[in-house]
């Protein structure tokens, strides 16, 4: 896979892999992502999930993603990287993009893999819950009717999945 | 020192970024914050509700008892909303 100039690729000592982390605007191609990903003898569990721009009930034109280039790639690198410090990981993969998203396109792809399926489906869902709640990134809505709605606000749902896991 | 404005902080100041000395007594992030609040009525609107704004500096989240010191870059912001 390319390492583009702007993808930190930092692993600590004690970390198996190194996490693909990638900030983009263009459209995520999963089986580009995952496939690498798998097809290892040691992985017995892949976990995907991919986050898509919904239509609004087709209100929705597109959605507009802001970010703050740099910390954005850093603080998914560290979420990766606490997700691997927290589970026995064998690979995984944060991709989040920013621009204009239209609905039926993909937004954000998180993959894990392990040896079984807990740590995978686990790892994923944390690895979610903290990049809706720490990576820097903010949602507007363009709507059809031409005029730019406002800044989607965060949801508190949002901010208790992800303190959950520090209960845990 | 620069600060970067991102979302509804950045369209209610106008600014995406500027360079600033810091006046003396500005001393934590909730300094800056109060202190930027008082520079007119662009940042009043968007520092209104100091509590929920979210501060990182260097690129790190802080809290707003953080001190300022050293600090090269300085970004305020809403709550995020990526994922």
């Amino acid at each position: 896979m390319a390492n583009e100039t702007n993808e930190p690729r930092t692993s600590p000592p004690d970390m198996a892999f190194e996490p693909l982390i990638r900030v983009q605007s263009e459209r995520i191609v999963t089986d580009a992502v995952v496939g690498p990903l798998a097809g290892n003898g040691s992985v017995g569990a892949l976990v995907t999930f991919t986050g898509y721009c919904r239509d609004e009930g087709g209100r929705l034109k597109e959605l507009e993603l802001e970010h703050y280039p740099g910390m954005a790639e850093r603080q998914i690198a560290k979420i990766a990287q606490d997700a691997a410090s927290r589970w026995p990981l064998l690979g995984c993969a944060a991709i989040h993009r920013y621009g204009l998203i239209a609905p039926g396109e993909e937004i954000v792809l998180v993959a894990c893999t392990s040896a079984h399926r807990g740590a995978a489906f686990e790892a994923a869902s944390f690895l979610m819950d903290f990049m809706k709640t720490r990576a820097p990134f903010w949602k507007r809505e363009h709507l059809v009717d031409g005029s730019v709605g406002g800044w989607v606000e965060a949801r508190d749902t949002d901010t208790a999945a992800a303190d959950r896991w520090h209960r845990l | 020192m620069k600060l970067a404005y991102f979302a509804w902080v950045r369209e209610r100041i106008g600014l995406a970024e500027e360079e600033v000395e810091l006046p003396a007594g500005v001393v934590t992030v909730e300094d800056l914050l109060r202190w930027l609040k008082s520079r007119g009525e662009t940042y009043d609107a968007a520092l209104q509700a100091p509590e929920i704004i979210r501060v990182a500096i260097d690129q790190e989240h802080v809290d707003h008892s953080e001190p300022l010191a050293g600090a090269k870059e300085v970004a305020i912001f809403p709550p995020m909303t990526g994922g």
